[in-house]
């Protein structure tokens, strides 16, 4: 932001119009879905390039001041007054999902990035249709559901939709899916865990008889998915799969990690340990990276932490940049009073 | 005053090592302190600053395209002015410290921000943040005692062009913003150099600053007035900028003044400082070296807070709005240490910082000494050593010392 920048004068006033510096969008409307869920309907800038069912976009939150990048599926196919809508289930702990849950608020402005990914509805759609989600999992899955439903011709595709969550009344999209049922526009089966225990992949034979003639959509959790996959490949059966928070980044217990500095020259790998700060670390291998004061104070050290985990050394604070969420620019920070806190990529010059 | 260890009395002779480590324990758990409360009301705060700023500064340059009727001309001149200082000192200086990178938005960050002055982002967080910040203070190593142009100090050698200082200090005041420019790239010592032998970092840095302050002419200048032409407001636009440069530059040169240059404020010397200088001993360091400013909210907002320069010394990277918070329990350690917090209202601190530049502008002892009374034969005094030989400014010297120390 510079006085010498016409775009930031005019961010003042008119943040959404076309042509500005970094995508925004403002909330609407937020509507509770089940106790532990809502969804948020933001009015994108100018430049939203639109969407296709089933993708995520990326959204910027500022919590307690802090901007915060997390990744949500699109639970609307493009609508007719331009918005775009997310639902978010509020985890455990979790502090952009409990902010956005519980705080967000018609007006709110959320930084967006453009849509994106590949999980997304085979055109022309498959004759038979299986899909299978668990928890917040059917967040794209109702995008996709939405979207063929509200056209005008009628869907001849025959639609399965297995979901699992914890209890009936903690089914997202709930009624909506029921009524889809009833209206038999697509066949449902739900799997609550705490009446009928977890949803095994084995069973799924027997609850879609001719499994084998359907391509399969899933998404849900890590375990979910990956015994789907193990059994579809068995079988040799079509799937697409949709996983959130594909990377955890690992946090050491204080005793370092192994850094990559990259630059346009190429990468340099060291291993620093938890009390050397990465400027030290970075340069005892010959990488050249920008400095300063080296005590922390003047901020010329300052470069994109762009994933892994880095330790702050004058208070022990973690900063965790997570590949797929954190924002495109990475998270800087001041290599002279940061450790590797486990594996890190940070830029160099 | 002169550097710490050549005092009669050292102000820190009375602190053990162990003193020195607890004073750093303390001001690292007050920092922290503040660390842990930071949230959505300090960003807020600073995102308020920048949008009055912003609304502030278009609604006085559209008040100034009628700046042919004067009071417009007043008006619009008085915003103007007040956004330039609200953007330099409450915004500017800070983001560029970091005080809001915590906020991880790229829009007021420390790699990215650029400010409405001659001098370049990358030049003031250089001279700025990495030098002055680490080497506060220090003769010789601190260029901002002084800025290579002026004597702040009596071990700094005095010599007759320095009797001109008051006069180079007023104009810097004027010209701040490329008195700074010139400043962040060491203009002085690099035009000595000769043409050929010049750092390609240099060259690079200076054609950025050139760059730099032809656009920033262009919009104060050309732009501004070029909108006003057809209102009649061209001449009074063009006059309103100038003024309001020039009345931010001289405030905010004022507000520099007070947090360094005060009388009593501590000065270091370069050998005495350790290379392995503990945190504890940085901190100490810093509560010596600058000086406060008291007054009222909005006082301390248009110094950009630099008001609490010695909060701001010590964490200079902690949110400008949570100054005011610390200042008391930072005072309280100075009173627990017997270390003399020196904070003034801005009128008393800049009388005693030009005081300091008009008294080592003479030579060392000479102020001290004069009385009216003895002017005549003071003032001859003085010519001896403006005009006379190294040796006769030498004898003249001691004699000034003898005649002080008595």
């Amino acid at each position: 932001m510079t006085p010498l920048e016409l775009d930031d004068v005019l961010d003042v006033f008119a943040p959404l119009r076309a042509g500005a510096p970094g995508l925004r969008g403002k909330v609407v409307a937020v509507r509770p879905e089940t106790t532990e869920s809502a969804t948020i309907v933001v009015r994108p800038g100018r430049d939203w390039a639109g969407h296709v069912p089933g993708q995520y976009v990326r959204v910027g939150v500022e919590v307690d001041g802090v901007r915060l990048w997390r990744t949500y599926s699109l639970t609307h196919g493009p609508r007719p007054d331009g918005c775009i809508a997310i639902t978010v289930k509020a985890i455990p702990g979790g502090v952009v999902s409990n902010h956005l849950v519980r705080r967000a608020k018609p007006g709110d402005v959320l930084q967006l990035d453009q849509a994106q990914g590949d999980f997304v509805l085979a055109s022309p759609l498959p004759s038979k249709v299986l899909m299978v989600t668990a928890g917040s999992g059917i967040t794209p899955v109702i995008g996709m559901l939405r979207n063929l439903f509200s056209r005008s011709e009628p869907v001849r595709a025959d639609i399965v939709l297995v979901h699992s969550a914890l209890t009936r009344d903690g089914v997202i999209f709930g009624r909506e899916l029921r009524r889809y049922a009833e209206q038999g526009l697509i066949t449902l089966h739900e799997r609550h865990t705490d009446a009928d225990g977890m949803l095994d992949v084995a069973e799924l034979g027997g609850l879609v008889p001719d499994l084998a003639e359907r391509t399969t959509y899933a998404c849900g959790p890590v375990g979910l998915l990956d015994a789907l996959e193990a059994h579809h490949t068995a079988a040799d059966l079509p799937l697409h799969v949709e996983r959130f928070r594909p990377v955890v980044v690992p946090v050491d217990a204080g005793d370092g990690g192994t850094a990559t500095f990259v630059s346009t020259a190429g990468e340099t790998t060291v291993e620093a340990n938890g009390a050397t700060p990465l400027l030290d670390a970075g340069e005892s291998a010959g990488v050249l990276l920008p400095s300063g004061c080296r005590m922390g104070v003047c901020f010329g050290c300052v470069v994109p932490l762009r994933e892994g985990a880095v330790r702050d050394l004058r208070n022990g604070e973690l900063t965790v940049a997570t590949p797929g969420e954190t924002g495109p620019d990475g998270i800087p920070i001041q290599t002279c009073v940061s450790a590797a806190a486990g594996t890190c990529r940070i830029d160099s010059l | 005053m002169t550097v710490i260890t050549k005092q009669p009395v050292n102000p820190t002779a009375h602190l053990s090592e162990a003193d020195i480590e607890d004073i750093g324990r303390r001001l690292d758990a007050i920092r922290q302190s503040v660390i842990e409360t930071r949230g959505a009301d300090d960003a807020a705060y600073i995102r308020k600053v920048v949008d009055v700023q912003r609304k502030l500064e278009l609604a006085s340059r559209a008040v100034l395209l009628g700046s042919a009727l004067p009071p417009l001309w007043v008006l619009g001149t008085v915003g103007l002015s007040v956004a330039k200082i609200l953007e330099n000192m409450e915004i500017g200086h800070n983001v560029m410290h970091g005080q809001w990178d915590w906020m991880r938005d790229p829009k007021i960050h420390s790699t990215t921000w650029e400010w409405d002055n001659a001098s370049t982002a990358e030049g003031w967080k250089h001279s700025h943040n990495e030098v002055h910040h680490t080497y506060t203070n220090i003769v010789g190593k601190d260029n901002d005692l002084g800025y290579c142009i002026m004597r702040v100090d009596e071990d700094q050698r005095w010599y007759p062009a320095y009797l001109g200082q008051p006069l180079w200090n007023f104009i810097n005041a004027c010209f701040f913003e490329y008195g700074i420019a010139a400043y962040d790239l060491e203009l002085g010592k690099n035009l000595r150099t000769p043409k050929e032998k010049r750092s390609e970092e240099f060259k690079r840095r200076a054609s950025n600053t050139l760059r730099k302050i032809r656009k920033q002419a262009t919009k104060d200048y050309l732009v501004h007035p070029a909108l006003a032409l057809p209102f009649g407001g061209a001449v009074g636009a063009l006059t309103a900028n100038f003024t309001a440069n020039l009345v931010r530059n001289v405030w905010s040169h004022s507000v520099i003044m007070c947090g360094h240059f005060p009388e009593g404020v501590e000065t270091f010397e370069k050998a005495a400082i350790p290379d392995d200088e503990t945190r504890g001993e940085w901190y100490l360091r810093q509560m010596l070296g600058s000086a406060n400013i008291s007054g009222s909210d909005f006082m301390h907002l248009m110094t950009g807070n630099l008001s609490h320069q010695i909060e701001h010394h010590l964490f200079p990277d902690l949110p400008s709005n949570r100054y005011a918070e610390v200042a008391p329990q930072v005072k309280e350690i100075f009173d627990e240490y017997g270390l003399t917090y020196h904070a003034a209202p801005l009128p008393k601190q800049v009388a005693s910082a030009w005081h300091r530049v008009v008294r080592l502008s003479l030579p060392n002892g000479w102020l001290e000494t004069t009385n009216a009374k003895n002017l005549p034969s003071q003032l001859g005094l003085l010519w001896t050593m403006a005009t006379g030989s190294k040796a006769e400014r030498r004898k003249a010297q001691k004699l000034l010392d003898v005649r002080a120390a008595a």
